[in-house]
């Protein structure tokens, strides 16, 4: 049984604006929507930014797809796929009568050119890097009846979702893409222009394999603009004068504007997968008084600052409701993963205080002090210009001052923001946001491994330094090679718990996924996944705008 | 001047005329509009809005007048020398100027806030930010006063001064510096309001004044939200108290240059 099977019965409720409406479908007519960025690359296997990755949803041709509203994984250009050999092979049938956007049919070849390309460590695919296991890479092998077999040289649990990020291309596509005007694709569109600093404009496929229940061959819509706006706040003008069609992850703010003009128009989808977290600075050779490290390396030190924080309050306040308190690392919309087990975090003082005591500080005359006498106080830095986040920090300086600790808020450009926390190692804690794109545990590798970089409280470790860390680096190994799926849950919920036990990292909020969508726009229905809005793009379409009274 | 004075009093009663502080949050009251306890209402994490207003302008026109002395004590020692030696000595120094006056002020402030301490408290923070302006900020008032300088040396006066054989430093404390208290007065009145808006314009950007110590330009941060202004027009009370303020600077900068 594939992991994501398992979630099957847990989709529904997500769905947030109910069943797409799918009456009466209109063709022709162009999209509109912003980019936030300068696409960086448009060659889909080297895609790693958001305008990269929205480019490549829409263009490309993928083998397996994850569907975005029910978190299953449906066929697309492979029309069926089997795992082997305990998780060390897959093999794609793949689909017949599939072309590129200049008609050229796909080939097997093809399939195996790119995955080649993809598991080769010289090109340097961010696609490709989840398949990096030891020296070895994978093999890709064609057999009869349009079959490719991929092997790998150890289990891969869940390898499936890893096809949904890979475009297959040819070696010609490959070749053009310097020239995206001219670079044939398999998505349901493929790129016609592009003006930087102005937009980026999508046409539509004509040999597009896919075609709706009644046969009508998809995408709708003739094209896709993307306009390039980095200010989100121009983005939902553009978007109430009518100019652009929806808005994807937006903040609660601008969606509370939103909804104040437009209700109709604003969708809330629920918690989605981005928390906003704290953690302390555990690294042994940090430029930081030694007394404060011992505060920071005291499980009771964290777990009391956990308590002293009133989660509740940042939700309401900063998030107008439009985010729930954190409960764990993995948040509830992540239906499968999520460990329903961990207890829900309960703002303290008075908690906070004992366990502080327990632990050896003093509290009197207001003011918290260690065994040695040295006033309880700390700096937590965050990246400047982020409005939510300056104000959590503010709210957390409050609860904090309740149980003695002076916090000192600092906020930094992100470049020296992530100097610091990544090679200088010179903070005290720090308050940043996770964006968590993929469900699976072993995306996020990368993050739990004590000798990983992006180890948020002490990165790259030679060993790991607590026994706690090194029975997390051993769980998340063994269920990366786990096959069975209640194995793989039963091994990442112990990681959870001993997470939220040891409070390395403070989870905060879960913000929902927050989006617009015009009233005209059919078949919309955003989901908590990324890309939300535009998760079934070759379906949707636009209705005509309704003449005023008179015309 | 009155107005200026006015404002100022007002943040040094601060304590009295708003007793539930800067930093409190009511937390069951945020975005409140104005009302008796709040009379200009509370931010969005309930923070009563006259205190921080009245803070903010205590901390600003605190600071601003300390750095735009600060700046021009370091003008003046640079412009006149450069202006008064003259040669080499002037042509490094006018060198030295442009280059400052070149150099790209938000950058280099960003920088030197990221190269600060983390745990300084919210008023060491503002002191240093300040302190950092008056020194980033001593190239205008220098070129201004070196054309001074170099106008006076060759007056005749300075000519009669020298020649009835007075020393150099003599020249300058006695002869030079009185005249030209006008533009070094004029410089200093028109450095504080632009000390005042560069505050600002770090606070908006989020690099300013540290939580929960208010500054105008965080107080301006919340002028974003174009909405929440037009329907609580109260929230555009730190910018109609900037834009007074800098308007008596404005008037007051020519009648220091008039005397």
């Amino acid at each position: 049984m594939k992991p994501a099977a398992l979630l099957v019965t847990l989709l529904a409720a997500q769905s947030l604006g109910g069943a797409p409406s799918i009456s009466e479908p209109v063709r022709g007519s162009e999209l509109r929507f912003c980019l936030h960025s300068e696409p960086k690359t448009f060659n889909p296997l080297m895609a790693s930014e958001d305008s990269d990755e929205a480019i490549r949803y829409m263009t490309a041709g993928v083998l397996i797809r994850i569907n975005r509203l029910t978190q299953v994984f449906e066929p697309e250009i492979a029309e069926s796929w089997r795992i082997l050999d305990s998780g060390r092979k897959i093999e794609f049938k793949l689909r017949e009568g599939v072309r590129f956007s200049d008609g050229t049919p796909l080939t097997p070849a093809d399939v195996r050119f790119t995955l080649r390309a993809i598991f080769d460590p010289t090109t340097h695919s961010p696609a490709g890097d989840p398949f990096q296991i030891g020296k070895q890479q994978p093999t890709v092998t064609e057999l009869s009846g349009r079959r490719i077999l991929v092997s790998f040289p150890a289990p891969m649990a869940g390898v499936e979702r890893l096809f949904d990020q890979i475009a297959v291309v040819s070696q010609r596509s490959l070749e053009l893409s310097n020239r995206p005007g001219e670079m044939p694709s398999l998505g349901s569109f493929h790129v016609a222009e592009y003006r930087p600093g102005s937009y980026v404009l999508l046409v539509r496929n004509p040999y597009y394999w896919k075609k709706d229940t009644a046969g009508r061959q998809l995408p709708y819509l003739d094209s896709v603009r993307l306009l390039i706006q980095q200010n989100r706040d121009l983005e939902l003008m553009h978007f109430l004068r009518g100019e652009t069609h929806m808005i994807d992850s937006m903040n609660a703010e601008l969606f509370e504007r939103l909804s104040a003009k437009r209700p109709d128009e604003a969708h809330d989808a629920g918690r989605s997968l981005e928390s906003e977290q704290m953690w302390f600075n555990q690294v042994a050779g940090a430029p930081i008084p030694e007394y404060r490290k011992e505060w920071f390396h005291s499980r009771e030190f964290r777990q009391a600052i956990s308590k002293a924080i009133n989660r509740a309050d940042l939700a309401r306040m900063v998030y107008w409701n439009r985010a729930v308190p954190s409960i764990g690392p993995i948040s509830p919309a992540n239906l499968f993963w999520f460990n329903g087990n961990l207890p829900a975090p309960a703002c303290d003082p008075k908690a906070a205080l004992k366990l502080l005591q327990t632990a050896g500080f003093s509290f009197s005359g207001s003011k918290l002090s260690d065994r040695q006498g040295n006033r309880v106080e700390f700096s937590l830095i965050t990246n400047s210009g982020n409005k939510s986040r300056e104000q959590i920090a503010a709210m957390i300086q409050q609860d904090l001052d309740r149980v003695g600790i002076r916090l000192n808020v600092v906020t930094l450009d992100f470049t020296s923001l992530i100097e610091r926390i990544s090679r200088t190692f010179n903070y005290e804690s720090c308050l940043l946001g996770l964006v968590n794109v993929d469900l699976d545990p072993n995306a996020q590798t990368n993050i739990w491994l004590s000798s990983a970089s992006n180890h948020p409280w002490n990165p790259s470790q030679a060993a790991p330094e607590t026994e706690w860390e090194a029975e997390i680096d051993h769980l998340i190994q063994a269920q990366a090679t786990e096959v069975s799926p209640r194995q793989r849950k039963a091994l990442f919920d112990r990681v959870q718990k001993i997470v939220v036990k040891e409070s390395p990292v403070l989870y905060l909020v879960d913000k929902n996924s927050l989006s617009a969508v015009s009233s005209l726009l059919g078949n919309a229905s955003p989901a908590m996944l990324h890309p939300q809005t535009f998760w079934n793009i070759e379906r949707l379409y636009l209705r005509k705008r309704p003449e005023a009274p008179g015309q | 001047m009155t107005i200026l004075m006015a404002v100022y009093l007002a943040g040094l009663a601060a304590g009295r005329l708003a007793p539930a502080g800067y930093a409190r949050q009511f937390r069951n009251a945020p975005a409140a509009p104005p009302s008796r306890q709040f009379p200009l209402g509370t931010d969005e994490l309930g923070r009563d809005s006259f205190a921080r207003l009245l803070y903010g302008s205590l901390v600003s026109l605190s600071l601003a007048p300390a750095a735009a002395a600060l700046a021009t004590i370091v003008g003046a020692a640079i412009g006149v020398s450069a202006g008064y030696l003259g040669g080499w000595a002037d042509i490094c120094l006018a060198r030295l100027i442009d280059l400052f006056l070149s150099v790209p002020w938000l950058f280099l402030l960003m920088s030197a806030r990221a190269a600060l301490p983390l745990n300084v408290g919210p008023l060491e923070s503002v002191t240093i930010t300040f302190l950092l302006l008056g020194l980033l900020g001593w190239a205008a008032p220098a070129r201004v006063l070196r054309a001074a300088t170099k106008n006076l040396k060759d007056q005749d006066f300075i000519t009669q001064a020298k020649a009835r054989g007075c020393r150099p430093l003599r020249v300058l404390a006695t002869h030079l510096l009185p005249n030209i208290r006008p533009v070094l007065a004029a410089q200093y009145c028109m450095s504080i309001p632009i000390f005042i808006l560069s505050e600002a314009n770090l606070g908006f950007l989020g690099l300013g004044v540290a939580e929960p110590l208010p500054s105008w330009g965080g107080l301006l941060a919340g002028l974003q939200n174009i909405d929440a202004v037009v329907n609580c027009p109260w929230r555009l009370a730190p910018l109609a108290l900037l834009l007074l303020v800098m308007i008596c600077f404005q008037i007051l900068v020519p009648v220091e240059d008039a005397k």
